[in-house]
C-alpha cells in the first residue's frame, strides 16, 4: 500500500478504499474548484472508452471527461487530421507511428507520472523479464520516447518524454469453436486448413489482418519473413498470394470489421475459427456457447494502447490531463480492464482493485476458486477453469509480433483492396 | 420595365441557385480538384498530378470491381422493375377503388418506417447457416446440407438491394400509370386487342417516364452503395462505393476522389443515355 500521506485532499475526504490514489500527485488547492468546469475530450478505440471510465473521473477527480468511441481507421484518421476536436488520444502504438510525425501530439513529461517506475518493461525498454526477446513488429516501446519535446522523430531508449501513456494491452490469438471442431487446435496454420472450408474469418482491418496472415503464412511454412512487421513488397506479394487462393478456393465464411460482426460469426455457428478478439471470446461465452481463445504454438499477436495528448492542450486542461493520467495508472481502471481480460499497464495497482480469486484467475493463470465475472456482471468462469493461455507472463511472454505499420504500407494497403475485390 | 422584369426573375432564381452552388456544385468541384493531389500515410497536399487516375485504371481491380458494380446495378434493376412494375400494375388497374389503391400503397411503404441498415441486417438470421430459412429446408426434407450461398454470396446482396430499393420503382411506375386515360384501353380493347397487346402496346409506352424515373433512382442507389455489400457480402465482396471507402479509412482521400470523380462520371453518361430514351421532362 502506498503511504496515506500522499492521498490528494478529495481522497483523503471520500475515504473510500476504491478512491485510494485516485491522485498520487497532490493538487494544487488554488485550482481543486476551477478543474470542476474542465471538459476534456477523449476519443479512441472501443476497448477502453467505456462510459464506466468517464463516471469514474467525474467522482474521483471532479472534472468532466466525454468520450468518443471509433474504429481504428477513423481514430487514425482523426489524430492525423483534426487536432483540435480532442484533447486525449486514446490510441493504439502503431497509431501513433503513423500520427506522432504530423506534430498533433505533444510529448508528456515521465516526471509528473506518479507510477512511472512501475510500468511494465514492455513500454520502456521492451523487455517483459530482462530475459525477453524483443518480437517484431511496432513494439511499444521503439515509439514510445521522443529525445526532447517537439521531436517528430522517435527516441531509441527511454528518456524523459513519454508519447504515449500506456493504458491497456492485449496478446491476440485465433478463436475458436471447441464443440463445432472437436480436435486440438495448436498452429496458425490451421486457419487456412481445407476441414475450415467455408468456416474461416479473418479481419478486414488491414494493418491487423496483414499480421494475422503472416502468422498463418509462417506456420503453414510457405514463407519465411524477415520482420513480419516490415514485409518487403515480395514478402507482401507471396503472403497475398496465399490468401487470395485460399479465397477464391471458398475458405472464409465472411471477413469481419467491427467487434460485434466477430462475436455474431462465431455465436451463430457461421464460422468455427477466426482472427479475434479477447472480449469478443468473452461475450460469445457469456452466452453459454464454448469458445476458446487458443494458445498458438508459434505465439501471440499483441497490440498495445496508450493515451496520447493534444498539442493544443495548456494551462488548467493540461494539469488536469496529467491528473487524469495518474489517475489512470492508479489501479481502478486496471482493475476494470484486467477483469476484462486486457492488462493494465501497472498491474500492481490494480491488484488492489481486484479480488484474490479475479488476480489469480486472470493475471496469475491460477484456477478460479470460485464464479468469474466481468465488471459488467457477465459470468465468464466457473470455478476450477483456468484462463486460455495461462498466466500474464506466459502470454505476454510468447509475443510473435505487435500489431505494426510497415514502410511499405500504402503498397500493402492497395493489395489488401485487391484481396478483398478478388 | 423589361430590364425590371428579367431582375426580379433573376432574384427570385437566386436562393435556389446559391443553395445549388454551395452545397451541389462546391463539393463536386472540390472532389475533382482533390482527386488531382498527392498524398502521404498521414496527410494530403495540393499538386497537379495524374498519379490517382493512373494507379486506378491502371489496377486489373478497378475494371474487376467496375464490372461488380454494373452487375449488381444491372441485375438489381431488372429484378425492382420486374416486381415494381407487376405491383404498379396491379394497384393501379386491378384493384378498383381509389381508398384501397391508397391503403394498399400504404402497406407497400410500412417496412420503409424501420432503418435501411435494419431491414437489411435482420437478413443475416435469416439466411444464416443455423438460420430460419435453412432449419426450415431441412426440416421439410428438402435439402440436407445446410445452403451456404445463401448468406455471405452475391444472392444475398442482390437480395438485400431488390428488398431495399423496390419501392423506388413502385412508387413512380404506380404514378404514371394513375395518370393514363382509361378510356385509351376501353378504345384498345374495342379494337380487339387483347389483353397482351394493351399491356405492349398501350400500358408500357405510356408508363415509360415511371419506369425511367425508377431506374434512375435504382441504379444511382446500387451504383453509389456501399453498405449493403459489405454486410450481405460479409466483405466478401467489393463494389466502387467499397473501394472509396477503404480509400477513406486509410486516409487515402486523394485516390478516393479520383475513384469517386469516375464513378460520378460513369452514373452520369448511364443517366444520360437513359434519357435518351425518354424525355421525362415532357412526361412530367
Amino acid at each position: 500500500m502506498m503511504s496515506k500521506m500522499r492521498y490528494s485532499r478529495r481522497s483523503m475526504l471520500k475515504g473510500g478504499a476504491a478512491a485510494v490514489a485516485a491522485s498520487t500527485l497532490p493538487a494544487p488547492m488554488i485550482w481543486a474548484q476551477e478543474i470542476k468546469d474542465v471538459t476534456l475530450r477523449q476519443f479512441g478505440t472501443g476497448v477502453s472508452n467505456l462510459n464506466e471510465v468517464g463516471q469514474k473521473v467525474k467522482e474521483d477527480l471532479g472534472f468532466t471527461l466525454e468520450m468518443t468511441a471509433l474504429d481504428s481507421d477513423s481514430v487514425t484518421q482523426r489524430a492525423a487530421t483534426q487536432p483540435d476536436s480532442f484533447d486525449i488520444a486514446d490510441i493504439e502504438y502503431w497509431i501513433c507511428k503513423k500520427v506522432w510525425p504530423t506534430g498533433n501530439l505533444q510529448a508528456m513529461d515521465t516526471s509528473k507520472i506518479a507510477n512511472y517506475d512501475k510500468i511494465v518493461g514492455i513500454f520502456k525498454d521492451g523487455k517483459l523479464t530482462p530475459e525477453s526477446v524483443i518480437a517484431q513488429g511496432t513494439a511499444p516501446h521503439s515509439v514510445g520516447f521522443i529525445e526532447k519535446p517537439g521531436a517528430t522523430g522517435f527516441a531509441d531508449e527511454p528518456t524523459q518524454w513519454m508519447t504515449l501513456i500506456p493504458t491497456i494491452y492485449n496478446a491476440d490469438t485465433l478463436g475458436i469453436r471447441p464443440d463445432l471442431i472437436g480436435r486440438p487446435i495448436n498452429n496458425w496454420s490451421e486457419l487456412l486448413n481445407p476441414e475450415f472450408k467455408g468456416k474461416a474469418s479473418i479481419l478486414d482491418i488491414s494493418s491487423i489482418g496483414i499480421m494475422d496472415m503472416a502468422m498463418v503464412c509462417e506456420s503453414m511454412g510457405e514463407i519465411q519473413y524477415g520482420d513480419k512487421g516490415n514485409m518487403t513488397r515480395e514478402e507482401i506479394d507471396k503472403t497475398f498470394a496465399i490468401f487470395t487462393e485460399a479465397k477464391q478456393n471458398g475458405q472464409f465464411r465472411a471477413f469481419w470489421k467491427s467487434f460485434d460482426e466477430s462475436v455474431n460469426l462465431m455465436a451463430s455457428g457461421e464460422v468455427v475459427i477466426q482472427s479475434m478478439w479477447s472480449p469478443a471470446i468473452t461475450a460469445v461465452k457469456s452466452r453459454g456457447i464454448p469458445c476458446v481463445y487458443q494458445p498458438l504454438e508459434e505465439g501471440y499477436r499483441s497490440w498495445g494502447g496508450g493515451i496520447g495528448l493534444s498539442k493544443s492542450l495548456s494551462g488548467l486542461e493540461l494539469d488536469a490531463a496529467y491528473e487524469y493520467i495518474n489517475w489512470y495508472l492508479s489501479g481502478w481502471v486496471g482493475g476494470f480492464l484486467m477483469r476484462q481480460g486486457y492488462y493494465s499497464a501497472v498491474p500492481e495497482t490494480s491488484k488492489e482493485h481486484m479480488s484474490e480469486n479475479e488476480w489469480g484467475y486472470w493475471f496469475e493463470g491460477k484456477e478460479a476458486t470460485g464464479e468469474i465475472t466481468s465488471p459488467f456482471g457477465d459470468v465468464l468462469a466457473q470455478a476450477g477453469e483456468t484462463r486460455d493461455g495461462g498466466s500474464f507472463y506466459d502470454r505476454m511472454g510468447s509475443v510473435a509480433c505487435w500489431n505494426a505499420v510497415m514502410d511499405e504500407n500504402q503498397y500493402m494497403v492497395r493489395k489488401w483492396n485487391e484481396f478483398i475485390a478478388s | 420595365m423589361n430590364a425590371h422584369r428579367t431582375l426580379f426573375g433573376w432574384l427570385q432564381a437566386t436562393p435556389l441557385a446559391l443553395v445549388m452552388i454551395a452545397f451541389l456544385v462546391a463539393p463536386i468541384v472540390m472532389i475533382v480538384i482533390v482527386s488531382f493531389w498527392g498524398a502521404t500515410e498521414f496527410s494530403i497536399y495540393p499538386a497537379f498530378q495524374f498519379d490517382n487516375y493512373q494507379f486506378l485504371f491502371g489496377s486489373p481491380v478497378t475494371y474487376k470491381v467496375f464490372l461488380a458494380t454494373f452487375k449488381y446495378a444491372a441485375v438489381t434493376w431488372a429484378l425492382t422493375l420486374l416486381i415494381g412494375f407487376t405491383v404498379a400494375y396491379f394497384l393501379a388497374f386491378h384493384v378498383r377503388s381509389q381508398t384501397m389503391q391508397i391503403a394498399l400503397f400504404l402497406l407497400c411503404t410500412i417496412p420503409f418506417w424501420t432503418s435501411n441498415i435494419i431491414r437489411m441486417i435482420s437478413w443475416i438470421p435469416f439466411l444464416g447457416r443455423n438460420g430460419i430459412a435453412n432449419t426450415a429446408l431441412q426440416n421439410w426434407g428438402l435439402i440436407d446440407e445446410p445452403l451456404e450461398w445463401l448468406l455471405y454470396s452475391d444472392f444475398s446482396v442482390i437480395l438485400a438491394f431488390v428488398h431495399l430499393y423496390t419501392l423506388f420503382m413502385v412508387v413512380p411506375i404506380f404514378n404514371t400509370m394513375m395518370r393514363i386515360d382509361r378510356s385509351l384501353l376501353e378504345a384498345a380493347r374495342d379494337n380487339g386487342a387483347s389483353g397482351a397487346q394493351i399491356l405492349r402496346h398501350v400500358i408500357i409506352p405510356l408508363t415509360k417516364p415511371g419506369i425511367m424515373i425508377g431506374t434512375i433512382f435504382v441504379v444511382t442507389l446500387v451504383m453509389g452503395d456501399f453498405v449493403t455489400v459489405r454486410f450481405m457480402s460479409g466483405s466478401q465482396s467489393a463494389n466502387v462505393g467499397r473501394l472509396i471507402s477503404n480509400d477513406i479509412a486509410l486516409l487515402q482521400y486523394p485516390s478516393a476522389a479520383a475513384t469517386a470523380v469516375v464513378l460520378l462520371a460513369t452514373v452520369l453518361i448511364i443517366i444520360a443515355v437513359l434519357l435518351r430514351f425518354v424525355n421525362i421532362r415532357k412526361e412530367l
